[in-house]
C-alpha cells in the first residue's frame, strides 16, 4: 500500500493523499493559474520543493533562517476585541491595548488601527474618535502603525447608500445607468477615503492600508487607485499599502480605466504596475482559495499567481494570506499545519517581500 | 487569532523582538524590496542580514541603541521616544515624531 500524507482541503478538512497525487494537484493548480493569467507555470524544481514542504513530517514548518520577511497586519486590534463577524476572539480591551499586544506579545512587524465596521464610509461620523485613538496609539507604539479599512463600494449603493444598485439596474438591462451609478459611487468613495486619511495624517498616522480593493469590482479599484494617487500627492511621506480582494478584478462597470489601462479583468501581475504607478509603497496581491480543491492545488495555483506578481512589481509585495486566500484554507481557524506550509512556500518559492 | 501568529512564527521577522519593524519601515518609507531593506537596516545596525531575525543579537542591540525592546525595561525609550531614535538610526522622518516636534516646539 502506498504511503499517504496528510494535507487539507480548501475548507480545512484533513485528508490523506499519496505523494504522486499531491504532486499532480500542485501541477494542476499551477497550470490553472498559468492558463488564466497567461503567465509561466511553476518549474519542475519549484513543484518538487512545494511537494517537499507539503509532505514535511512536522506539524508546523518555517522558512530557512535568513529568509524571514515582515508580516503586516490587516483588521487591526478588532481580532482581539471584535466579534465573530470580524473573526474576533471577543477579549474586552481597547484598540490601543490590542495593538500593543500585537507589538509586544505576538511579534507583529506592523500594525494597523481599524474601525469596528472596517469600511471607510462609516468612519466619517466617528472621525474624531479615530483620530484620538490613532494619536494615543502613535504615542505608545513603536512598529509602523497604519489606518486600515475596506473601500467597500457596495456601501454606496441602495439600500445602504445614495446610488442606485448597479446589480438591480443591470437586471433591468439599464447598462449605461448602472455604469453611471458605479462611477458616481467611486467619486464619492474617493472623496471619503481621502478626507478620512487627511484627518488621520494630521494626528501623526504612519499611513493607510486599502484592504480588499476590488471587492465591488472595477469601480472599487478605480476609487482606490485615485485615492492613492491623491494621498501620495498631498502627503509625499505617507505609507500606503494596497491589498486586493481577489486575483481577478471583476468588470462590474467594464470600461473604467486607470493610466490608460482597463481595470476589468486584470490579474495580479497586471495589477502590480498600476498600484505602483498610483503611488502605493506595498502591494498586497491575492489569490482566493477554492474550498472544493486540495491545499496542494490551491497552493500551486496561488504561488504561481504571486510569483508572477512579485516579478512584475516594482514595489514590495506583501501577499495576502488570511483565511481563504494565498493557499490558506477558508475557515476562521485555519489549521496551523496548512498556514505554515503556505507561508513557507510563498516566501521560498514565490519570493514575496512580506506577508 | 492563531493564524497571524502562525505566520509570524513560520516566516515573520518578529517585530521588536528582533528587527522586523525596522525592515518593514524601510519597505514602506523607501519602497525597498526585501533584500534591499534588509541590507540597508543591517548596515545601519552593523550586523549581518541573518542577525536581523535573531532575537539573541537584536535584544541587546536594541537596548543599546534605545530603539525599543520587547520587554518593559524601566528607563528605556518606549513608544514615540523609541521612534525618534529610530528616525536618527535609519535617517528617515516619521510622521508622529514630526507632529511631536511641532507641538513641543
Amino acid at each position: 500500500m502506498a504511503t499517504e500524507y496528510f494535507l487539507r482541503m480548501g475548507d480545512g478538512q484533513k485528508i490523506f493523499m499519496t505523494k504522486e497525487d499531491i504532486r499532480a494537484d500542485i501541477e494542476a493548480g499551477s497550470a490553472d493559474a498559468a492558463d488564466l493569467g497567461d503567465i509561466p507555470a511553476l518549474t519542475e524544481d519549484q513543484m518538487d520543493k512545494m511537494l517537499d514542504i507539503i509532505i514535511s513530517p512536522g506539524r508546523i514548518v518555517g522558512v530557512e533562517p535568513g529568509m524571514e520577511v515582515p508580516v503586516t497586519h490587516d483588521i487591526g486590534a478588532i481580532r482581539i476585541d471584535g466579534d465573530q463577524g470580524n473573526s474576533g476572539v471577543g477579549i474586552p480591551s481597547s484598540r490601543l491595548v490590542g495593538s500593543m499586544m500585537h507589538e509586544r506579545a505576538f511579534g507583529a512587524d506592523t500594525m494597523e488601527l481599524g474601525h469596528i465596521d472596517y469600511s471607510y464610509k462609516p468612519v466619517k461620523p466617528v472621525i474624531s474618535q479615530e483620530c484620538q485613538t490613532m494619536e494615543v496609539c502613535q504615542q505608545n507604539m513603536i512598529i509602523p502603525m497604519l489606518y486600515g479599512a475596506m473601500p467597500n463600494m457596495g456601501l454606496y449603493y441602495t439600500p445602504d447608500g445614495p446610488f442606485e444598485n448597479p446589480g438591480d439596474l443591470m437586471k433591468a438591462f439599464k447598462i449605461s445607468e448602472a455604469q453611471d451609478s458605479i462611477f458616481h459611487a467611486a467619486e464619492h468613495g474617493i472623496r471619503d477615503m481621502v478626507w478620512i486619511m487627511q484627518r488621520l495624517q494630521h494626528v501623526g498616522c504612519d499611513g493607510v492600508n486599502f484592504d480588499t480593493i476590488g471587492a465591488a469590482g472595477d469601480g472599487d479599484m478605480y476609487a482606490s487607485l485615485n485615492s492613492i494617487e491623491a494621498l501620495r500627492k498631498e502627503f509625499p511621506g505617507i505609507y500606503i499599502e494596497a491589498g486586493m480582494a481577489g486575483e481577478l478584478v471583476l468588470g462590474m462597470h467594464g470600461e473604467l480605466e486607470y493610466d490608460g489601462t482597463v481595470l476589468a479583468g486584470l490579474w495580479p501581475h497586471q495589477q502590480a504596475p498600476l498600484i505602483a504607478k498610483a503611488g502605493a509603497n506595498v502591494f498586497g496581491p491575492v489569490c482566493n482559495t477554492n474550498t472544493s480543491r486540495t491545499s496542494a492545488w490551491n497552493l500551486g495555483r496561488s504561488v504561481t499567481f504571486m510569483k508572477a506578481a512579485v516579478e512584475a512589481s516594482t514595489i514590495p509585495c506583501h501577499v495576502d494570506m488570511g483565511m481563504g486566500v494565498g493557499g490558506i484554507p477558508m475557515l476562521e481557524t485555519p489549521p496551523i499545519d496548512a498556514v505554515t506550509r503556505a507561508s513557507k512556500a510563498m516566501v521560498e518559492i514565490a519570493g514575496v517581500d512580506g506577508i | 487569532m492563531g493564524m497571524p501568529i502562525a505566520h509570524i512564527m513560520a516566516s515573520g521577522m518578529t517585530g521588536i523582538r528582533a528587527a522586523g519593524d525596522l525592515v518593514a519601515r524601510m519597505q514602506f518609507d523607501k519602497n525597498m524590496r526585501i533584500g534591499e531593506a534588509k541590507d540597508f537596516v543591517a548596515k545601519k545596525l552593523g550586523v549581518s542580514t541573518a542577525d536581523l531575525s535573531d532575537e539573541y543579537v537584536m535584544r541587546e542591540l536594541r537596548e543599546e541603541l534605545d530603539i525599543g525592546v520587547i520587554t518593559s525595561v524601566p528607563g528605556c525609550a518606549k513608544g514615540i521616544a523609541a521612534k525618534m531614535n529610530i528616525e536618527k538610526l535609519l535617517g528617515i522622518d516619521i510622521n508622529c515624531c514630526d507632529k511631536f516636534r511641532e507641538i513641543t516646539g
